[in-house]
């Protein structure tokens, strides 16, 4: 990766994150510390990985998108809207009565939503019906799909795992965004993942571990996981990552899962990223 | 008339149209029991063994369903609408995907494997859920018909089958009914009560109207072979040619078919409704003939309860 690309990779990223806060803020309600912490790899997804089209987001052939972890609905529609899926100014009017931007994903309301969730656990499955679809129909389309941390507690999740592996889903790659920390604290305090590279592994997925902030370690996994194609085994990218990723008093908190900042804090938030957007824009 | 149970129509006509490449199906372990089986021995790259695990099963099809495809999932009605309850609300409905859950072994005609897999509480919960169809067929003959309109009809279905032979109500399965979803099928008419029935309870019905014109009392058999959307029309004209409603379900009284006529009868056309099922208890073991003795569910009982109704008129 240049430097250049990588530069307007944070660029992306930053502006996401921006868009988060605002439409969080408006909403007064949402989970920004999620959506901060899998950014970076929707960035890098939806602007250098999936092969999708704004004009065209029902394609059949387009690559789909998944976000399972349904409740970081901000950061796929920043990513959606600064991609021109719509109008990216939709986000001030996130979660409001007439917005097409649901609480949680829903592909009725918003074009490039492949398929809606929330209720965690069942965005992988889904996932792989639409990777076993591709294998059916002979399509050379890939599935990605991000889940949450906690979400691995759901026992949906290893139904899923277990059958990606059955069907020698390799045209499916799964991410989590292990930030460590889910609504009541600490993932390893609630209901600890344990060795979870070895226990994904067993189910009989390629798996990768990355630091999720790190775009050349992004890029690595995804062409990993291009590389791993034919290999007959789904891909698996362990995603370390922190909570509130890019907002200082958010970050690798807890408290801001399911939370909208007050208008001091939005201000502060706002500060730093117009910050950091500026610094990569000069 | 010959027997067949409704699962075995499903399988039947799943391989039957199977030629249209946009079917998929899915099966939890159970496609001997399912009768998917038979799809599979024609189109084995279509068909899906999930394992025992249906909510992931559910929401698979549903991920398979966005892209295009026509997904049959089946397994007992125990585990489709209550195991996999949340993923059929979630996964299937909200977003209207093509997803056709056809449930066997409904009901308490299940029989010996008891309480744990006499699923009486189905129709309740799926017709609680926005965006789905609910059918519930009566003999072979329209249950092919049902997967039919399922095929036909974009969008979310939960299509009741039994495990037991049954006999045909209409003809042999391949027969042609008149068969149009979402409205009722009047099997005879009568002017001193009328039987809306649904499923397994159609045939009752329908002896239990023989029986009671050998009495002298004249019933109007309908076949409320779609819980939703409801055939209001049918029950209106009901309540305004016959005065008096028995409902006849293989369910708990609570929420199904008794339920759905009442609304439509105490928001449009007041009167009395009976409903006749299972009355809010878990099954047990048994073979069929001895549960339906067992909890009153009987030909017999059906007259009965038609009569002590009309008393009541």
């Amino acid at each position: 990766m240049t430097q250049a690309e990588e530069k307007d990779l944070k660029l992306f990223a930053a502006k996401m994150r921006r868009w988060i806060i605002e439409g969080v803020y408006n909403a007064k309600s949402g989970h920004p510390g999620g959506s901060l912490s899998c950014t970076d790899l929707m960035a890098y997804l939806y602007t250098k990985v999936m092969r999708v089209d704004p004009s065209n987001p029902s394609d059949p052939d387009r690559d789909r998108f998944v976000l399972s972890k349904g409740h970081c609905a901000p950061a796929l529609y920043a990513a959606l809207g600064l991609r021109g899926f719509f109008d990216i100014n939709n986000m001030s009017n996130l979660r409001k009565i007439d917005s097409c931007l649901q609480g949680h994903p829903c592909m009725l309301y918003t074009p490039g939503i492949d398929m809606s969730t929330g209720s965690l656990g069942q965005g992988i499955s889904a996932a792989c019906g639409m990777a076993m679809a591709g294998k059916l129909d002979n399509k050379d389309y890939n599935v990605y799909s991000i889940m949450g941390d906690g979400e691995m507690q759901e026992g949906q999740v290893w139904e899923a795992l277990m059958s990606a592996a059955h069907y020698k889903l390799d045209n499916l790659c799964a991410a989590v965004d292990y930030n460590g920390l889910q609504i009541d604290g600490k993932v390893d305090d609630v209901m600890s993942l344990g060795d979870l590279k070895a226990k994904v592994s067993a189910f009989g997925w390629n798996v990768m571990e990355i630091d999720g902030h790190d775009f050349g370690q992004i890029e690595g996994a995804y062409a990993a996981f291009e590389a791993n194609k034919g290999s007959g085994k789904p891909f698996f990218i362990i995603s370390h990552s922190h909570k509130g990723m890019g907002v200082s008093f958010m970050y690798d908190n807890a408290a801001w899962h399911g939370c909208a900042p007050k208008e001091d804090q939005y201000k502060v938030a706002v500060e730093e990223l117009d910050a950091a957007i500026k610094a990569l824009e000069d | 008339m010959s027997k067949m149970a409704t699962r075995e129509a499903y399988g039947r006509a799943l391989a039957e149209y199977g030629s249209d490449e946009r079917i998929v199906v899915f099966d939890a372990d159970l496609s001997g029991s399912t009768n998917t089986a038979r799809f599979k021995a024609v189109y084995p790259e279509r068909h899906f063994n999930m394992g025992i695990a249906e909510g992931n099963m559910v929401a698979t099809a549903a991920g398979m369903a966005s892209t295009g495809k026509i997904a049959f999932v089946s397994s007992f009605a125990m585990f489709a609408s209550e195991r996999a309850c949340e993923q059929i609300r979630n996964s299937v409905c909200y977003s209207k995907l093509n997803v056709k859950i056809c449930a066997t072994h409904a009901g308490l005609t299940v029989g010996e494997d008891g309480a744990s897999h006499q699923c009486l509480e189905d129709l309740a919960i799926m017709r609680s859920i926005p965006n789905i169809k609910v059918v519930c067929p009566a003999d072979a003959a329209t249950t092919k018909m049902a997967i039919k309109a399922a095929i036909e009809t974009d969008g979310p279905f939960y299509i009741r089958l039994g495990r037991l032979a049954v006999e045909s109500v209409y003809g042999e399965y391949g027969d042609e009914v008149p068969y149009e979803l979402g409205k009722a099928l009047q099997i005879r008419d009568g002017k001193d009560l009328t039987i809306i029935a649904t499923g397994y309870m159609v045939k009752e019905a329908v002896e239990a109207a023989a029986a009671l014109e050998a009495e002298g009392i004249s019933a109007r058999v309908l076949d409320m072979h779609t819980i939703k959307p409801i055939d209001s029309e049918a029950i209106i004209a009901a309540v305004r040619d016959t005065g008096l409603i028995v409902t006849a379900e293989e369910h708990n009284i609570i929420g199904g078919l008794g339920s759905a006529v009442a609304e439509v009868v105490c928001e449009e056309a007041p009167c009395k409704v009976v409903r006749y099922g299972m009355r809010d208890h878990f099954g047990r073991s048994g073979t069929p003939d001895a549960l339906l003795e067992h909890y009153h569910l009987t030909t017999a009982d059906l007259v009965a309860k038609c009569k002590e109704a009309l008393a009541s008129k």
